[in-house]
């Protein structure tokens, strides 16, 4: 009986184990995305920081931005960091789809109400006259900002097929897997968040 | 079958063991956000220790979560996503730091500056 058990429990884990080598494998090679992901974002942020003072007479940093705003912005991407986490846990270790979704959701929602804090700035920005054309300041801006702001809309796009597919199929080893990978991504943009926070935002404002 | 209900209890263990590296990287976040915004809006201290305090609490952020919820840690499994993230931060801080090095050197060699295209410089004060 015991044998019988065991035997049939390891043919029954040979293709989870398989799978969960493929998973683990993506997830590295989304790792490495990730990082020459980071080399792109280092590259924006040296020519920020060589051109954040050539403002050809147009304003600096300092008159543009509203810090209250951005200190909101920073904090509902860090909540949203944060409930993508628990999305990920309780696919990972509860199994339970209600929770992953109700997570996801959650944070999609976070996710949009940055964006639209984003897209306020920058109308904002332009209808006063300080588009990207302005200056060298404002173009190295508006290419790191904007880039950063284009990485999540990307996010919120996969989050909502995500969605979908866990709605549809449920928690399953291709699901979990997929939580990883857009959980590596969402945690990435909030690190570069960071720094965009203090570099651009802080660091203006002194 | 107490074997199963010892994977479910490992399991159970691992997700609070997860949900408390969540929660602790979440108010760290917060507070390494917050300190370094009073510090600049009220202007504690003077200009270029305020930059250098700003820079501080965000690589301290960045490695609060990269441990807390991207969990990369020395136990890390496959060693290569440690290998390949120090790589980075090594090519990301040559990349950063040499760009800046280079463009103050050539701003302060110029001898010719046309009224047209004035370079302010871009170090701060």
């Amino acid at each position: 009986m015991t044998t019988e058990t065991l035997t049939h429990q390891k043919e029954s884990l040979r293709p989870r184990r398989e799978s969960a080598d493929s998973e683990s494998k993506a997830l590295f090679g989304f790792w490495i995305y990730i990082m020459s992901d980071a080399l792109l974002f280092a590259s924006i942020f040296a020519t920020y920081a060589v051109l954040q003072n050539n403002t050809f007479g147009g304003p600096s940093a300092r008159e543009l931005f509203s810090m209250p705003f951005v200190l909101t912005e920073t904090l509902i991407l860090l909540v949203s960091s944060f409930t993508f986490g628990l999305a990920s846990l309780y696919a990972h270790h509860h199994n339970s789809k209600n929770k992953v979704l109700a997570w996801l959701l959650v944070t999609f929602l976070l996710g949009v109400a940055f964006l639209a804090m984003e897209a306020t700035e920058f109308t904002k920005l332009f209808q006063e006259g300080n588009s990207w054309q302005r200056s060298g300041f404002l173009s190295g801006f508006f290419t790191l900002v904007g880039t950063h702001g284009l990485h999540v809309t990307a996010g919120l796009i996969w989050m909502s097929g995500l969605i979908v597919q866990v709605w549809r199929r449920g928690i399953t080893t291709t699901t979990i897997g997929k939580v990883g990978t857009l959980g590596l991504f969402w945690h990435f943009l909030d690190i570069v968040w960071i720094f965009i926070f203090t570099f651009v935002y802080l660091i203006g404002a002194i | 079958m107490t074997n199963d209900f010892k994977v479910i209890d490992e399991q159970y263990e691992a997700g609070r063991r997860a949900l408390g590296s969540y929660v602790t990287g979440f108010v760290l976040s917060v507070i390494l956000t917050i300190i370094p915004y009073f510090i600049v809006v009220r202007h504690m201290f003077e200009e270029q220790s305020l930059i250098w305090a700003a820079v501080l609490f965000a690589v301290t952020q960045l490695f609060v979560q990269v441990v807390f919820f991207l969990h990369l840690s020395k136990k890390s499994k496959p060693l290569w996503n440690m290998i390949v993230f120090a790589f980075t931060i090594f090519v990301v801080s040559f990349l950063v730091i040499g760009s800046l090095w280079i463009m103050y050197n050539l701003n302060y060699n110029m001898t010719d500056t046309s009224p047209a295209n004035t370079n302010e410089g871009y170090i701060p004060k």
